[in-house]
């Protein structure tokens, strides 16, 4: 075991993982981490906590894990290279595991100007590949960036995003091939929406080997709404919508376009499950977490295993 | 070439408002080839500020003089008769050259009139586009001439990130993604390659004030003034 976190032990016991997401308030309350949760427990393996996300100012995405840790769920740390140097980013994992934090996610971060602070200066002292590798170094060898020996190695599950969609479609599993190289142990997708590029993706990333160096989790957020599909094709970078979905939720009325969304996210988990070198799903019910237990449920995804 | 833009009017009027006789020195290269403090800008902001101040009642006496460089002492020799004269000086040259300007006259406010915007290539005339951060630490070699960290947005080393949108950066559909770009530049040179191997983290080179110093040439004890 690298990190003995729940995913891991999940992921490494062949079972098939499912991860939730969960975005920190814009404020101090505690308790919006908690009633969040409270939809999640029991229900997912680890919970994604977001960290600035969309480059806005939240509670720091380790203050929201330590809550989440509290309520009895385990947080899958994300940590962009926006906000920090290598120094804040290497005390940062280190407190993060002090304080029982096992799986961390290493993202870019999305640009300063898309939030409430975009005059802000962007860090970037190191990029996501260079955090993966970090992490690994401080893990396995028990060594800073610097090379200066730590004492009291970080034990953590390391996580990172990947496009399966963006262009050039054909480099897209090379990237993915790159953040193996660099060290992370599980990915989480980008949305998926466009499902035959996804099995054309996982193919190529089956047939390099890659499903079988790391976990694979497909990332699946269900369209509440004709308005928020329209919004993800036309207005999210990176985000492949086809337009079959869009299709299928305007055949349907208004009040029912929530559960249509629904249907396309479980007929896509039922694929997920079936797919070689799928690993798990992870869930990004965007300000939907209230829905996670139908949803969990539905997908044949209870109960969770114990490992 | 260093690339500049003249500063809003009333930035410059407010700068230099309590001062009755002020001198506008021009740079007769980079800024003035970039149309923002060569010759015809000193003279377009010379009679600005004199009708400015004859408008707000607080006349000033201006001069104005616009030299080969701001950034070489040979050049900014030309003021010593003159800045006496003076009891301020508006530079409208680069910050290199503004600061050379202060360091000659320390006595004197020297205040700036443009915005120094970065090293960029001309595109047209009155159109330039950054290229270079002069990081210290060129990249070029391996990512197809094209730097990421001038052209991404995020500077990053092993690009392209999740933002990456149809050849385009996720900030502004109009900004094109350099990693997009590197990636095809590399494809149609058969160096794909170049970007499999993870990029470590860069020593940076940017964050001390630096001197340079070519190979057979030394530092004198003291510099000349």
């Amino acid at each position: 075991m690298k990190s003995g976190s729940n995913l891991e032990k999940v992921l490494t016991a062949g079972h098939f993982a499912f991860t939730g997401e969960l975005g920190p308030p814009r404020g101090a309350h505690a308790e919006e981490v908690r009633k969040k949760a409270v939809f999640l427990k029991g229900r997912v393996d680890s919970v994604n906590i977001t960290d600035n996300q969309t480059a806005m100012v939240r509670m720091a995405s380790w203050a929201a894990s330590l809550i989440l840790i509290q309520e009895g769920l385990e947080p899958n740390y994300q940590m962009v290279c926006r906000d920090r140097n290598r120094l804040a980013m290497q005390a940062d994992i280190l407190g993060a595991c002090a304080l029982g934090i096992r799986n961390m996610l290493c993202l870019s971060g999305d640009h300063c100007q898309f939030g409430d602070h975009p005059t802000a200066k962007g860090v970037f002292d190191i990029d996501s590949m260079q955090l993966i590798s970090t992490v690994k170094k401080m893990r396995d060898e028990g060594k800073f960036l610097s090379g200066a020996d730590l004492d009291g190695k970080p034990q953590i599950f390391i996580g990172a995003a990947s496009n399966p969609f963006a262009d050039p479609f054909e480099w897209r599993v090379h990237r993915l091939a790159k953040k193996i190289s660099a060290g992370v142990d599980f990915v989480q997708t980008q949305c998926i929406y466009n499902m035959a590029k996804f099995r054309e993706f996982i193919r190529q990333a089956n047939d390099m080997g890659l499903t079988e160096k790391a976990y694979i989790l497909a990332g699946v957020t269900p369209m509440k709404s004709l308005g928020m599909a329209k919004y993800m094709k036309g207005k999210v970078p990176g985000m492949d919508v086809p337009d079959e979905i869009i299709s299928r939720l305007q055949g349907v009325a208004r009040d029912k376009q929530a559960e249509e969304g629904i249907k396309i996210a479980l007929e896509q988990i039922a694929e997920f499950k079936e797919m070689k070198g799928v690993h798990g799903v992870h869930l990004m019910a965007i300000e939907w977490e209230h829905r996670v237990p139908e949803i969990a449920e539905r997908a044949g995804m209870l109960p969770r295993p114990k490992v | 070439m260093i690339v500049a833009k003249r500063k809003p009017f009333d930035e410059i009027m407010q700068l230099v408002k309590g001062h009755k006789k002020v001198l506008v020195v021009g740079c007769g290269t980079c800024v003035a080839v970039c149309l923002a403090g060569g010759e015809k800008e000193v003279a377009v902001l010379a009679t600005e500020l004199d009708m400015g101040r004859k408008l707000a009642n607080n006349p000033v006496e201006l001069g104005s003089i616009t030299l080969e460089r701001q950034c070489d002492r040979e050049y900014l020799a030309q003021l010593d008769g003159m800045v006496k004269d003076y009891d301020a000086l508006i530079s409208m040259a680069c910050g290199v050259g503004i600061q050379f300007l202060a360091e000659r006259f320390p006595d004197k406010p020297v205040f700036p009139a443009v915005d120094t915007c970065g090293l960029a290539v001309n595109q047209d005339v009155g159109w330039y586009e950054e290229r270079c951060r002069s990081c210290g630490r060129c990249v070029l070699g391996l990512t197809g001439g094209i730097c990421p960290v001038t052209m991404c947005a995020k500077g990053l080393y092993n690009g392209p990130c999740g933002g990456t949108n149809k050849g385009s950066c996720e900030i502004n559909a109009d900004q094109p993604c350099a990693w997009f770009n590197i990636y095809e530049r590399l494809k149609a040179q058969g160096r794909l390659d170049c970007l499999l191997k993870v990029q470590p983290p860069q020593e940076w080179k940017d964050t001390t004030p630096r001197t340079l110093i070519q190979p057979g040439y030394t530092k004198p004890e003291k510099a000349k003034t």
